[in-house]
């Protein structure tokens, strides 16, 4: 690092965090979703990074129908998009469910290999319908360009916009989880699923409209996803195996822990990536996770009470 | 009110409750008593709904619920307290009891709860899991208590707890009785304990009902000899 003045390096860090905070909040918008269908239902869905796929598509596609139709609308669609985006993941997941999920549940090692077939599936599904080239979105005028604290310092104003939405997705889900009924439902279940059921809790219906809405926060992420980076079929693949890390390393189960680890994976792989390249800062990071599941194998922030 | 008939439920191969009838009438509360092994757990868990492929009928003011998974038999009028509590351990005490009002009209938790069981309000916002024995008995009981259930099903509720607040738990049941009309089946291994809350006695061994008989005419000694090893 000698090479670097203080302010140069100062910038360096400013603008390699924001990247990372860039990272961070698709990371996190993952693996909410990732978090919420494993706690639920124990079923880990290979097939999640296909589902932000799905919303990046949707972003995609009422981008080039709103720049050949009403090019007018072009500043406003994104504000379409994200709900749009959503809403197709959502119903996707909810016919998944319906469909493949809910035949599983007393076979947990099953879904592993039968999310990661749907997951092939819907690769190719993206292929025939949207061609193998990766694709990218027209951006609103506002959200192009940067804002500029310092002559030595550049912060996207996509980067910013991902946050906001972050920020409000990751209120809106734990207020769900702590405020709503379905909350309260999802975590009697995450509990002890047969004493929900003998309170009177539908546990099916719950799993349900659990998974769908895991998805549905993939889709958003998704939407997020499109705007600093090119869609492609296999973009969700380059996503899961972080997103796993992430849940993982965040104790499964716990909104704060999975908060914590998406923003220490995101920013350690940003600021490393800058200094040594890319796939030692993935080895890095990937190490000092496995040396701290060592010492907490229930991961960052496991909830502490008598069992 | 509850009527059980030919009542039968295995593991696997091995059949464990061989052909139960019971029932219980309205307002009336009828013990269940048994050592270990003898099938209190499994006949209340089939009642219940958590275990399934019981064969015979399981009727609630009429209502067939053989086959129907649990939320639906608690709709039905039922309500479980099952042995070990099994309360939330990761919700607090107040959403503990806000569980238990999935099938309840309103969804706000009546003030009677809270006069009934007075520590669970200074406990509100604890961890179900950070209570003691006692108090989490509380908690399984308030928690079924608020789906306002025709037929309260208690299993074991003296275990594993200390004898002054056994005592306590008998006058809070009583105290409920005398609040609302409620049906009680209840299991238990503790005969004074039964003997404080329960108008009728039956003895399950090996999975049959071996003995009937109401408070009045209950010969203590011979209840004990079931009981004893």
């Amino acid at each position: 690092m000698g090479d670097f003045t203080t302010e140069e390096l100062l910038a360096i860090f400013a603008m390699q965090g924001f990247a990372g905070l860039s990272l961070f909040s698709v990371l996190l918008l993952m693996a909410l979703g990732l978090a919420i269908i494993y706690g639920q239902m124990r079923v880990i869905n290979m097939a999640h990074g296909e589902f932000m796929v799905i919303g990046a598509y949707t972003t995609y596609f009422i981008s080039t129908l709103v720049v050949s139709q009403a090019p007018w609308f072009l500043d406003y669609y994104v504000f379409i998009a994200v709900p749009a985006a959503f809403l197709m993941a959502f119903i996707v997941g909810w016919i998944v469910e319906a469909v493949l999920i809910r035949h599983l549940y007393h076979r947990p090692l099953d879904t592993l290999l039968a999310t990661w077939g749907l997951a092939l599936i819907m690769q190719q599904a993206f292929r025939s319908i949207f061609g193998a080239r990766e694709v990218s979105v027209r951006l609103p005028s506002w959200l192009q360009g940067s804002y500029q604290p310092t002559l030595m310092i550049d912060i996207p104003i996509n980067g910013i916009a991902i946050m906001v939405l972050t920020l409000f997705v990751t209120a809106g889900v734990a207020w769900m989880m702590y405020r709503s009924r379905w909350g309260l439902r999802v975590r009697c279940t995450v509990s002890n699923r047969e004493m929900s059921g003998a309170v009177g809790i539908n546990t099916r219906s719950v799993d349900r409209l659990t998974f769908a809405v895991g998805c549905g926060i993939a889709g958003i992420a998704g939407a997020a996803f499109t705007t600093i980076s090119s869609t492609g079929p296999t973009s969700g693949a380059l996503y899961i195996v972080d997103t796993f890390l992430v849940v993982v390393f965040g104790g499964a189960g716990s909104l704060l822990g999975t908060m914590a680890s998406a923003f220490s994976i995101a920013q350690g792989q940003s600021i490393l990536e800058f200094f040594i390249s890319g796939s030692m800062a993935k080895v890095l990071t990937l190490l000092v996770v496995i040396g701290i599941l060592m010492l907490r194998p229930e991961g960052l922030f496991a909830s502490k009470v008598r069992r | 009110m509850l009527e059980v008939s030919g009542l039968r439920v295995s593991y696997g191969q091995s059949e464990v409750i061989h052909g139960v009838d019971l029932s219980v009438k309205r307002n009336e509360t009828v013990a269940v008593m048994g050592r270990n092994g003898m099938g209190k757990t499994t006949l209340f868990k089939t009642l219940i709904g958590i275990l399934k492929g019981g064969a015979g009928s399981v009727k609630l003011d009429g209502q067939e619920l053989v086959g129907l998974p649990s939320h639906a038999r608690v709709a039905a009028g039922l309500a479980y307290v099952p042995q070990g509590r099994m309360i939330f351990p990761t919700l607090t005490v107040m959403e503990n009891i806000q569980a238990g009002l999935e099938t309840a009209r309103t969804k706000a938790v009546p003030d009677e709860i809270f006069s009934l069981f007075p520590v669970l309000h200074e406990m509100r916002h604890r961890k179900g899991g950070n209570l003691s024995g006692g108090q989490q008995q509380q908690l399984a009981i308030a928690r079924a208590l608020v789906s306002d259930p025709k037929v309260l099903l208690l299993d074991e509720p003296t275990e594993g707890i200390q004898p002054s607040i056994i005592k306590e738990i008998a006058q809070t049941l009583n105290e409920i009785r005398r609040l609302r009309e409620i049906t009680i089946l209840v299991s238990e291994q503790v005969l004074s304990f039964t003997l404080d809350i329960a108008d009728r006695l039956l003895v399950l061994e090996s999975g049959r009902l071996v003995h009937e008989v109401s408070r009045a005419e209950c010969d203590a000694d011979k209840i004990s000899r079931y009981l004893s090893v």
